[in-house]
């Protein structure tokens, strides 16, 4: 049931134009960020040449493309989200759901489901570029799986946060303000309440700080660290958020 | 009214529901039996779409327990929704979707049996008329059809229980009978639940009524008692050499006389005692020339109107 949903939210992402002018956006600039990068490596080669350990070219290149897909994700993600919950409730569709033998759980998983389907496709997109290179050159392949995967868990942490808002509302672009600020709130002050909690010696606080803090999660992974706190803060808050949608939707039959 | 009567497939007692201090329905008791179409009637604001909305489970009541087909919806809504189609006042489609499409994912929610989606897809397009515009984006469908496409969400699984809210608004007179036809032919093998304020609609598909004013069921019966509710409590007697009114008073079981003309009066009767023979007996022994006697017609329109009248004085 949450894979029928899953297909109907992915079909309905691609009847809308906003999802391919977001696919046709995401592509345009991170295709030039990845250009960019390949140009500014090829002028510098010579020079790294001559270094003990030169960093390589997945390092200077791929590396940097996925942290700009993540700044692109932090966009996109709440556009591609809006719809999802809030439009259904506008038309009055939500009710087709909610009579139909599903629970919230699998209404909500569904839409993540097809949301993140879509999130991967953009992935694989950003993954398809420094691929391109291995013909030509040796790509650490190590480092390219974390980065996939720093990449995956951040858009799977930001669908999470911009499903819930999504929730909130029947207004789609309101869904994605409320995801937008909610993001960039994260970003803002996660990065900085983790380390203002640990001076004072709260450990714990800040420890749990870590996992509104998607950056600071991405960026092990981004280095080639496989660090499993870094895997499990996105995964808590993904839970976290996924709950509070549930949660919202199932308090809806209850306020009316 | 045993709740394990295996023929009931909606038994709802003590149903009530608040939003703040409001009541929007207080202690609804409602029954409806395999093969029984009931007409759920009332002004605006009556409550009807809130019962409905928790018969379906998209809202909580805030007391009393609903079963379907003898399953609690409250306890177990995924077992208890998988027998109700339910048409809410909007029908919720999804305007992107062409008509197979929708009835196709309406079908897969449900959890119909891949086997049969296709067959139970063209029957129930057949049954609402929709053969012709499978292939047409839902969007692009007159109200009319869109309306049909409502309906034939709410019985592509072949539901025990199909619940229609207001199920021919924005329909033309001949898709109205067309309509009409439907929900009589689905409430032969299910129990159909409809509400509407077309009160000629409620005489021409239900058999049972109940009238909803301000979140109580202030009349409930079968259309037939309905009927009899007011019919056999007045007459209109022309005479033509007719009495005093006073006099027509004084005869046992006249309530009121209102004169409607020079010959001819309406009689009231007062409960329980039917006057009319005794009226028959008199004018012949007094001679006042009867020529007509008829029961006075009341339609669902005066029951209605004369139940809920105290909302138009306030």
């Amino acid at each position: 049931m949450i894979l029928t949903i899953a297909i109907k939210e992915f079909r309905a992402l691609f009847a809308s134009p906003l999802a391919w002018l977001v696919l046709a956006a995401v592509q345009l600039i991170l295709g030039y960020g990845f250009l960019k990068r390949l140009d500014d490596f090829l002028q510098i080669q010579s020079q790294l040449a001559q270094l003990a350990s030169p960093p390589g070219v997945t390092e200077l290149v791929a590396a940097p493309t996925y942290a700009m897909a993540a700044a692109v994700f932090l966009f996109a993600v709440p556009l591609l989200a809006m719809r999802m919950i809030a439009e259904e409730r506008r038309n009055q569709t939500l009710t087709l759901l909610f009579s139909a033998p599903i629970s919230m759980t699998e209404i909500v998983i569904g839409k993540f489901a097809g949301l993140m389907a879509f999130l991967l496709i953009i992935v694989l997109l950003v993954l398809a570029m420094p691929l391109t290179l291995a013909a030509s050159t040796q790509l650490d392949f190590g480092l390219l799986g974390t980065l996939t995967l720093a990449l995956l868990l951040l858009a799977a942490g930001f669908a999470a946060v911009s499903l819930y808002a999504s929730s909130l509302t029947a207004q789609p672009i309101a869904a994605a303000l409320i995801a937008f600020g909610l993001l960039m709130a994260m970003l803002l002050m996660g990065e900085t309440a983790g380390d203002s909690l640990r001076e004072r010696g709260w450990q714990i606080p800040a420890s749990f700080a870590q996992v509104f803090s998607p950056l600071r999660n991405f960026e092990p992974l981004g280095r080639g660290i496989l660090d499993t706190y870094a895997i499990a803060c996105p995964l808590l808050l993904i839970a976290g958020f996924l709950l509070l949608a549930i949660r919202h939707l199932d308090g809806q039959r209850l306020r009316g | 009214m045993n709740p394990a009567d295996p023929a009931l497939t909606i038994c709802a007692r003590g149903l009530s529901r608040r939003f703040g201090t409001n009541v929007a329905v207080h202690a609804l008791d409602l029954n409806v039996r395999r093969g029984e179409i009931l007409g759920l009637l009332g002004p605006n604001g009556a409550g009807k779409t809130t019962t409905m909305k928790m018969l379906t489970g998209n809202l909580a009541p805030s007391t009393g327990e609903i079963r379907i087909c003898d399953i609690d919806l409250l306890d177990t809504p995924a077992r208890a929704k998988a027998h109700i189609g339910y048409l809410p006042e909007t029908p919720p489609l999804y305007r992107e979707l062409n008509v197979g499409e929708y009835l196709h994912l309406v079908a897969r929610l449900h959890r119909v049996p891949k086997t049969r989606r296709t067959v139970a897809v063209t029957l129930a397009m057949q049954r609402c008329g929709l053969a012709a515009v499978g292939k047409k984006l839902i969007g692009t469908l007159s109200k009319g059809f869109q309306q049909r496409v409502g309906i034939a969400q709410a019985i592509v699984h072949e539901p025990d229980v199909i619940i229609l809210d207001e199920p021919t608004v924005g329909l033309d007179p001949n898709q109205i009978l067309d309509m009409r036809a439907l929900i009589r032919e689905l409430g032969d093998k299910h129990s159909v639940i409809l509400s509407t304020h077309i009160l000629p609609e409620v005489e021409a598909i239900c058999d049972r009524v109940q009238i909803m004013h301000r979140g109580t069921v202030v009349f409930s019966d079968t259309i037939a008692g309905m009927r009899d509710f007011q019919r056999g409590r007045m007459v209109t007697i022309s005479l033509q050499r007719p009495p005093v009114i006073a006099e027509l008073q004084q005869i046992p079981g006249v309530a009121a006389v209102e004169a409607m003309g020079k010959d001819s009066f309406r009689i009231r009767f007062s409960p329980d005692i039917d006057p009319t023979a005794a009226l028959i007996n008199r004018a012949t022994a007094e001679d006042w020339g009867l020529h007509q006697l008829t029961p006075a017609q009341t339609s669902l329109e005066d029951v209605f109107v004369h139940l809920t009248r105290d909302e138009v004085v306030s």
